[in-house]
């Protein structure tokens, strides 16, 4: 059997013949090149700058894990999911529990994301699914009581004080050339990177990954060659549950520390991303998020008056407000025209 | 016994009556055209017979069975696929994954290499093969409109619902759809319900004509007797017109 048989058993697609589109336009990419061009003549002259970008680079993968995780729900169910956050902590919470049991970080790691995967499925099939056809205002509603419970579900088995998790890393440090790097942020970077190849690999080539663009795409016309939509979009639900479980599992060994609030700062990180990159563009939200983890961090150095780390949070917001009034459609997405 | 049976289909959206007791058969191996005004119910028929609206009342059955418990996802198991008016492809798939999507709801457990062989047939049969790579967005109207056929053609449908396939279309295309709707018939022996506004194109290739008007059926017959028939006249000219006109 060759490979190409084997792939074609597995439902794997022909890998061959694609072109890869981002979607963005000559300007956008034109900006890209100039912030990469930057940030590496930045980095070779400044060690510091060096670090302040790799520490930044990983904490934009976290942000981009979970910007992700909104795009994939935004494209199955065009809403915003405001529980994402609280989704990915509860689902961090699990593998904490298993920690505790004694299994390894990374055993705990992969259960999770089974759980998180199922979970996310049940919630769409359970609160999404009966709500949707009504109004996208009572989707919204439901993920934001969906929020409130998973809080109230953390505290109630966790209680509230802060809980440690082995770290998946370990502490050392690598030094090349002055340039001081974290074992963390690289694991951080490279987990991240992993899974987005991984999500990508599957949405373009796999049977199901395209019945699940189509499902999203094009519902009516998906359900009539046969697609069964509303279970892709449950495992859209699922994926992005997974994706979300990610990012909360790589928050945790950047704070050291595990308590019910530690997604909502990411969660707001996480919709600036998202909505830079333009919603519905998977690669835009990914680009964005490490973008922004990276300016964050810069500007915390050398941002004057902007330095203070409280301010973090406001620059974001500043971000996102700022997208929606120049270029509400983001880097990345299209302006929706809608012909009737 | 007809492969399409349409009975007694009522249908309202609150207060409208958008069909009402709607009937007519469809035998198999026959093209039909569904014809009639804007707005008399053509795309409302299109959408009872695959599910997408629930009728209120009536019953409709192919070959014998009846659809009314089929969710529309599995509408095309029973041989029934369909294009859209306004088309309703996958605008950031490829030519090629677009007619993908519809190859792999044949069998799930297809292999890759022969779902690809046909859904590439399909666009041989329609002559776009050459653009199989492209993103489908950015093609122009009429050749998204084909790309549509092939993939309502790559599941082999007993009964094909073509909406307006000639919308859009140029002088030079319309001549080619309606050698391609010929061959459907005669080589692949297929069965094409069509709603069409070009009459040249329907009373060409029909072998039936139904004539819809306000969401009822107000005639129907071969071609050459729904042009001469006064009904349909009035329905397509208006009362007013032929009375100052006689």
């Amino acid at each position: 059997m060759s490979v190409y048989e084997l792939f074609g058993r597995l439902g794997i697609r022909d890998l061959g013949a694609r072109r890869i589109s981002t979607g963005a336009s000559v300007p956008v990419l034109a900006l890209l090149v100039a912030g990469a061009v930057f940030l590496a003549v930045g980095s070779l002259m400044s060690s510091t700058f060096a670090e302040l970008t790799v520490s930044g680079v990983a904490q934009g993968s976290v942000f981009a894990s979970l910007a992700l995780a909104l795009v994939l729900i935004y494209r199955a169910t065009e809403v915003v999911n405001f529980a994402q956050g609280e989704m990915a902590m509860g689902t961090t919470y699990i593998a904490y529990q298993f920690t505790v049991w004694g299994l390894s970080y990374w055993a705990a790691f992969f259960a999770t994301l089974a759980i998180a995967f199922v979970a996310g499925v049940a919630v769409q099939q359970l609160v999404i699914r009966p709500v949707q056809r009504k109004s996208v205002l009572a989707v919204v509603i439901v993920t934001i009581g969906l929020l409130s419970l998973i809080d109230g579900v953390v505290l109630w088995i966790w209680g509230g004080d802060p809980k440690f998790m082995p770290a998946p890393f370990g502490n050392s440090v690598y030094h090349v050339g002055g340039v001081t790097m974290s074992l963390t942020d690289l694991g951080t970077i490279a987990v991240s990177i992993a899974t987005v190849v991984v999500l990508w690999l599957f949405f373009q080539f796999t049977k199901l990954g395209l019945a699940m663009r189509a499902s999203a795409l094009r519902p009516a016309a998906a359900r009539l060659v046969g697609v069964r939509v509303n279970w892709m979009l449950a495992l859209g639900w699922g994926f992005a549950a997974a994706l979300g479980a990610v990012s909360g599992l790589l928050t945790e060994p950047n704070q050291f520390v595990l308590s019910p609030t530690m997604m909502q700062p990411i969660l707001i990180y996480a919709f600036a991303a998202a909505v830079l990159g333009g919603l519905e563009s998977p690669v835009g939200a990914v680009i964005s998020g490490i973008a922004l983890g990276v300016f964050l961090n810069l500007l915390g150095q050398y941002g004057g008056y902007l330095k203070d780390s409280a301010l973090r949070l406001p620059v974001a917001f500043a971000v996102l407000l700022l997208v929606l009034l120049v270029k509400p459609s983001g880097l990345f997405g299209r302006a929706a025209v809608r012909k009737v | 016994m007809s492969l399409l049976s349409v009975r007694n289909v009522h249908l309202r959206f609150g207060g409208i009556t958008a069909l009402e007791d709607v009937s007519f058969d469809v035998e198999e191996g026959t093209t039909a055209g569904l014809i009639g005004p804007n707005g008399a119910g053509k795309t409302t028929i299109f959408n009872v017979i695959t599910r997408l609206y629930r009728l209120d009342e009536g019953d409709v059955l192919v070959d014998g069975s009846s659809l009314l418990r089929t969710p529309p996802s599995r509408v095309i198991r029973h041989g029934v696929a369909r294009t859209f008016q306004n088309v309703e492809l996958f605008p950031t798939m490829t030519v090629l994954e677009n007619v993908l999507v519809g190859a792999h709801t044949d069998s799930r457990f297809e292999r890759e290499r022969s779902a690809r062989r046909r859904a590439t047939e399909a666009l041989e049969l329609i002559g776009i093969d050459e653009l199989a790579s492209r993103p489908a967005a950015g093609l122009p109207f009429g050749t998204l409109k084909r790309i549509e056929l092939a993939r309502a053609l790559v599941s082999k449908p007993r009964l094909l619902l073509l909406d307006e396939p000639a919308g859009g279309l140029n002088h030079r295309e319309v001549e080619e759809l309606a050698v391609l709707l010929g061959r459907l018939r005669d080589q692949l022996k297929m069965t094409v319900l069509l709603v069409e506004h070009h009459m040249g194109l329907v009373m060409k290739i029909s072998d039936h004509v139904h004539v819809l008007n306000f969401g009822r059926m107000i005639a129907n017959g071969p071609p050459q007797e729904i042009q001469r028939n006064p009904e349909v006249i009035e329905a397509y000219l208006g009362g007013e017109l032929d009375e100052s006109a006689a």
